[in-house]
């Protein structure tokens, strides 16, 4: 690559410490992204703060009816882990459909959502759980994290430690993927719980993740794949690529969302 | 230029790399075992798949400074006095194989599938090498060979 500083930070203190003398200082969490983006220089960072080495960000408990999972945790352990499949099945689930198995073994939810790449899988999960974006700062509702594409509410320095997901009373994630990447094509999480139903949609939106509230809405009176039947969200705002056309994608998030719904068991 | 130590296929190696080189780089020039290969460059062929402290991963989207202290194993660890793998055994048996150029990658990930799986069915080892990419297209023989090496290591 082309010079780039290395630095494995012992703790949060020393990773802002480090990203903040750097000229353009970038964080590496598990790099699935990052080190393919810098090898096409597509991102030219100077120093390279490693997050890996910082145990708390490992980590994943429950207090109560709350999922706390640690910004370094791989897709492996979330779609393996007991706490996770025992409270958030679709959550696992969702982690275990992501790339292949060895982006799965690096790949970190902290790491995805500081991403906010307009077809990962994670954005939706947390819009679609009502999650809370904890950083060394304070703490983000996922409602205002996602800013846009490729964008979110991170201010320069700051480090991802942990997403707090609300136990939901269902859940349940469905995407068509892009058999090459298996990025979303398109991907729709839809829960139930406490905060009420939230539908987040991901892989359509030409401005990345946003919540269906048409789909919320049917789906709060009747929470039913029949209730959403045949719907789907205006064309205008999709995403349109060699991928798929704006239109087959507004037809596909009414699809995935009722097949979301049937998912949740 | 920095000191990067790591242990690689039971031995304790240390070598001077720029502070950027990519673990596949490291692996192949600094230390040599070029049976690890590099396809695609990008992440997506797995050829360049080894195994870091027990799980498969792909070493050119890795640094070789974040492998640091880590125990690697690549296609050169897993004979033992030349006595094939289990997996290398099924892959010779079956013709698994016709170019070889994915093979490195193709049994690292497999090993790590069916020590995670003991006992997968045929659709379980397709998923699980989603990772790597075959181009002659012998996925038919490499799915037999990794469903024959894992009744083989069942024992």
């Amino acid at each position: 690559m082309s010079d780039i500083n290395y630095l494995k930070a012992a703790d949060l203190e020393a990773a802002a410490a480090s990203l903040k003398s750097a000229s353009e200082g970038a964080y590496l969490a598990g790099g699935m992204t990052l080190l393919p983006a810098i090898k096409l220089g597509l991102n030219q960072p100077s120093d390279l703060v490693d997050l890996g080495g910082i145990g708390a960000l490992h980590t994943i408990t429950v207090d109560g009816e709350t999922l706390v999972i640690g910004a370094m945790v791989n897709h492996y352990q979330v779609a393996n882990s007991d706490d996770v499949n025992g409270r958030i099945p679709a959550l696992a689930d969702l982690a275990e459909g992501i790339g292949d198995p060895q982006v799965r073994n690096r790949g970190t939810i902290g790491g995805s959502i500081a991403n906010n790449d307009p077809a990962a899988d994670y954005p939706a999960a947390c819009l679609g759980l009502g999650a809370t974006i904890i950083t060394n700062q304070r703490e983000i509702a996922a409602d205002d994290f996602f800013t846009g594409l490729l964008e979110t509410a991170l201010e320069d320095g700051e480090i991802i430690t942990a997403v707090s997901f609300p136990v939901p009373e269902k859940a349940g994630y469905a995407k068509l993927q892009n058999p090459a990447s298996r990025f979303a094509l398109v991907g729709v999480f839809v829960s139930s719980g406490a905060g009420g139903v939230r539908v987040a949609v991901t892989g359509a939106g030409a401005s990345g993740v946003f919540r269906a509230s048409d789909a919320e809405a049917a789906l709060s009176g009747d929470f039913s794949a029949s209730a959403i039947a045949g719907a789907s969200v205006a064309e205008g705002g999709m995403l349109s690529d060699i991928h798929a056309a704006a239109d087959y994608r507004a037809h596909l998030v009414g699809v995935m969302a009722a097949r979301a719904v049937e998912a949740c068991g | 230029m920095s000191e990067i130590s790591m242990t690689v296929n039971g031995r304790a190696v240390t070598a001077s790399a720029a502070s950027d080189v990519l673990l596949a780089d490291f692996l192949r020039q600094n230390l040599d075992l070029t049976g690890t290969h590099v396809g695609c460059d990008t992440s997506q062929c797995g050829a360049c798949v080894v195994q870091m402290d027990g799980a498969s991963v792909k070493s050119c989207t890795i640094l070789a400074a974040q492998a640091e202290g880590a125990d690697i194993v690549t296609i050169e660890g897993l004979a033992t006095n030349g006595d094939m793998h289990p997996m290398q055994k099924a892959f010779h048996d079956n013709h698994a194989l016709q170019c070889g150029f994915c093979t490195p990658g193709m049994l690292i990930s497999a090993i790590d599938l069916v020590s995670k799986n003991p006992d997968p069915t045929e659709a379980e080892v397709r998923k699980g090498l989603e990772g790597n990419l075959c181009r002659c297209t012998g996925y038919h023989n490499i799915v037999k060979a990794v469903l024959a090496a894992a009744q083989d290591m069942r024992g």
